[in-house]
C-alpha cells in the first residue's frame, strides 16, 4: 500500500477536478427567465376576457330582440341585480359558504374512504379483480340517480346529501389513485425494497409519492364529482330543515319564477367549482410534475 | 498508472480472505429458471461463487448470461429454483442498478436520507451522515438538487452515496455505468475504487465491459450465455491489466461465438 499512498493523492486530486468540470458541463441550465406580465396578460388573461365579453353582448342582443320574453329570459344586467341584491341581503356568502362547507367536508371524508379503498384495492388482487370494475362502473353513473334512493333511505337530512357526494366522489379517487399505483416505474418498488421499504413503509415512502400524480388527478376529479353531486343533492333534497346551499337556492328561485336569480346562482355554482380547480388543484398539480421535471416551466 | 498501483496493492490482503471461512456471499449449486410458454428456459445454471469480505468481484457476460438475475437473487428480490444463496452478514445487501432508480420526488439528499431512515439512522443524525456520504462522492453540493437536475454521471454518485447509505454487508452493482459517457465512466471507475479501498467494502459487480471488469475487479468471473453457467475465473493480480483485458476479451469472444455455430 506504501506506493498506493504516495501517488494516489495527485490522481485523486486530477480526478476530482475534472469530476468538478463534468458536473459543471452537465448540470441543468437554469430555467429559462420569468415571463413578463404584459406577456401574461396579453396571451393568458385577454382570450378568456374576450370570450366572456362576447358571450355577454350575444345574451345582451338575444334580450334586446326579445328572443324570448324578459321574465324568462333576463338582461346581463337583471342578473347582476340579483346577485348584488343577494350581497346586500348578506345571503350570497352564507349561501356559497353552507354550500362550501358541505361540499369540503365531503370531499375529505371522500379523500378517506377513496383512498383506503385504493390502496386495499392495490394490495388485494381478487378483490379488485371483484369490485373494481364496479367502481369504474360507478364512476360513468350520475350521482344525482342516487339522491331518489338516499332520500327514502336517510330523509332530507344532511345523511342524504353527504351520501350522495361519497358515491359521488369515492370511486373517482380510488380509480385515479389504482390508476396512479399501475403506472409506479417497477423499477421504484425493486429500489424500495433493496431499501428496506416494506409493509406500511413501502406505501409511504414508495409507493404512494411514486403515485402522486395519477391520484392528484383523481382528486381533482373527485373534486369535480363532489361539487356536481352536493348540486344534485341540495337540488332535490331541499327542505327549510337543511341549510340554504346553492342548489336550495336554485329551486326555491325556480319555484318564484325569478329567473334572474336562477341564472345567478347557476353562476355562482360556476365560479366556485372553476375557483377550486384553478385555486387548489392546478398549482397543486403544476408544483408536483414541475419539481419531478415532468412538465415545462409552462403548462 | 496509480490505479494499478492501487489495484495491486489491495488483493494480497483480500483474497485470502475469500478463501476463509468467512465470506460475504457464498453461492452454491444456484440454479434460476422460468417456466415460459415456450417451455422452460434455464437463466443461470449451477452457479458457485464466494464473495469473500473486503473483496471486489466482477462478473463478467454477454446479453442473455443472467447477469442481473444473479443480482436479483443475490439481493433477495427474487429467489433461486434450486441451489442456496448464504449473505451471512446483518444487513440487507445494497443494490445499485444501471438506471439510478433515485426518486424522483425526493432531493438528492432526501434520497440517501431515506435509506439512512429506513436503516433506522436516528432523524437527528441524517442530515449530517446524507451530507458525509454525498461529500464521499464529491456532491455536497447537490443536497437540496432535485434528480432531474442533475447530469447523468452525478445521478449514479448520489445513488452510490444512497447504496452506501444502507452500510448493506455487500454493495451490488448491476452495470451501473453503461449508460454513461467514456469519461464520466472513467472518472467514476476512479471514484469507486477509492471508496472501496477507504471503506472496506465488499462489492459484487456485473458487467458487460471486458476494460471495466479487469479495471475495477479483483477477480474476474466470466459467464457463459443461456444458460449463465460460470465458465472461466481470472485473479487480476496475477497478471498485468492490458494482457489480461485481451485475455478476457478472446475469452468472452468465444463465448458469444459458441452461439452463432448452433
Amino acid at each position: 500500500m506504501a506506493a498506493g499512498e504516495t501517488v494516489a493523492p495527485r490522481k485523486v486530486n486530477e480526478t476530482a477536478a475534472v469530476e468538478a468540470g463534468l458536473d459543471a458541463l452537465d448540470s441543468a441550465p437554469a430555467g429559462p427567465a420569468r415571463t413578463p406580465v404584459r406577456q401574461i396578460l396579453r396571451e393568458r388573461v385577454l382570450p378568456p376576457v374576450a370570450a366572456a365579453v362576447l358571450v355577454l353582448l350575444a345574451w345582451q342582443v338575444a334580450y334586446e330582440a326579445e328572443v324570448k320574453p324578459h321574465y324568462l329570459l333576463p338582461s346581463p344586467a337583471d342578473v347582476w341585480r340579483a346577485l348584488s341584491d343577494q350581497w346586500y341581503e348578506g345571503t350570497l356568502f352564507s349561501t356559497v359558504w353552507t354550500s362550501m362547507q358541505r361540499g369540503a367536508l365531503g370531499f375529505a371524508a371522500s379523500v378517506v374512504i377513496g383512498t383506503a379503498l385504493g390502496l386495499l384495492l392495490g394490495a388485494v388482487r381478487w378483490l379488485r379483480t371483484g369490485i373494481g370494475p364496479v367502481l369504474s362502473g360507478l364512476q360513468s353513473l350520475p350521482s344525482v340517480a342516487w339522491v331518489p334512493a338516499a332520500v327514502v333511505w336517510f330523509g332530507l337530512t344532511d345523511a342524504t346529501i353527504y351520501a350522495v357526494v361519497l358515491l359521488g366522489a369515492v370511486p373517482s379517487i380510488t380509480n385515479g389513485l389504482l390508476a396512479g399505483v399501475d403506472q409506479v416505474p417497477p423499477l421504484y418498488l425493486r429500489a424500495g425494497r433493496v431499501l428496506g421499504a416494506t409493509g406500511p413503509a413501502r406505501v409511504r415512502h414508495v409507493l404512494l409519492p411514486a403515485a402522486l400524480p395519477g391520484y392528484l388527478a383523481g382528486l381533482k376529479q373527485g373534486w369535480a364529482f363532489s361539487w356536481r353531486s352536493l348540486m344534485a343533492a341540495e337540488l332535490i333534497a331541499s327542505s327549510p330543515e337543511l341549510g340554504l346551499g346553492l342548489g336550495q337556492l336554485l329551486e326555491n328561485a325556480r319555484t318564484y319564477q325569478d329567473m334572474a336569480l336562477v341564472l345567478a346562482t347557476i353562476g355562482e355554482i360556476l365560479v366556485v367549482g372553476i375557483a377550486v380547480d384553478l385555486l387548489l388543484f392546478a398549482p397543486l398539480e403544476r408544483r408536483v410534475l414541475r419539481s419531478r421535471g415532468l412538465a415545462g416551466t409552462r403548462s | 498508472m496509480s490505479e494499478t498501483v492501487l489495484r495491486a496493492g489491495a488483493p494480497a490482503r483480500t483474497v485470502l480472505v475469500a478463501e476463509a471461512e468467512d465470506p460475504a456471499v457464498r453461492l452454491t449449486h444456484v440454479s434460476k429458471w422460468f417456466d415460459t410458454a415456450g417451455g422452460r428456459q434455464t437463466v443461470l445454471d449451477d452457479i458457485g461463487l464466494t464473495v469473500g469480505r473486503g473483496e471486489f468481484v466482477c462478473v463478467l457476460g454477454a446479453s442473455g448470461c443472467g447477469k442481473s438475475t444473479l443480482l436479483n437473487l443475490v439481493a433477495g428480490l427474487d429467489r433461486p429454483s434450486t441451489g442456496t444463496i448464504d449473505v451471512p452478514g446483518e444487513r440487507r445487501p445494497a443494490l445499485m442498478f444501471q438506471d439510478h432508480a433515485l426518486f424522483p420526488w425526493l432531493t438528492a439528499g432526501r434520497n440517501v436520507e431515506l435509506a439512512l431512515r429506513l436503516r433506522g439512522v436516528p432523524r437527528r443524525d441524517r442530515p449530517e451522515e446524507a451530507r458525509r456520504l454525498l461529500e464521499l462522492v464529491r456532491l455536497k453540493d447537490a443536497y437540496g438538487k432535485r434528480v432531474h437536475e442533475l447530469s447523468g454521471g452525478m445521478r449514479q454518485r448520489v445513488a452510490l452515496a444512497r447504496a452506501l447509505a444502507q452500510e448493506g454487508d455487500v454493495l451490488l452493482m448491476d452495470e451501473p455505468f453503461a449508460a454513461l459517457d467514456a469519461i464520466t465512466r472513467d472518472v467514476l471507475h476512479e471514484e469507486l475504487t477509492r471508496i472501496w479501498t477507504e471503506n472496506n467494502l465488499t462489492v459484487l459487480f456485473v458487467t458487460h465491459n471486458v476494460r471495466e471488469a479487469v479495471r475495477l475487479g479483483q477477480r474476474v468471473v466470466l459467464l457463459s450465455s443461456r444458460p449463465g453457467r460460470i465458465a472461466r475465473e481470472w485473479a487480476a493480480a496475477d497478471t498485468p491489466e492490458a494482457a489480461l483485458t485481451s485475455l478476457v476479451t478472446d475469452a468472452l469472444r468465444e463465448e458469444i461465438r459458441r452461439h452463432g455455430r448452433r
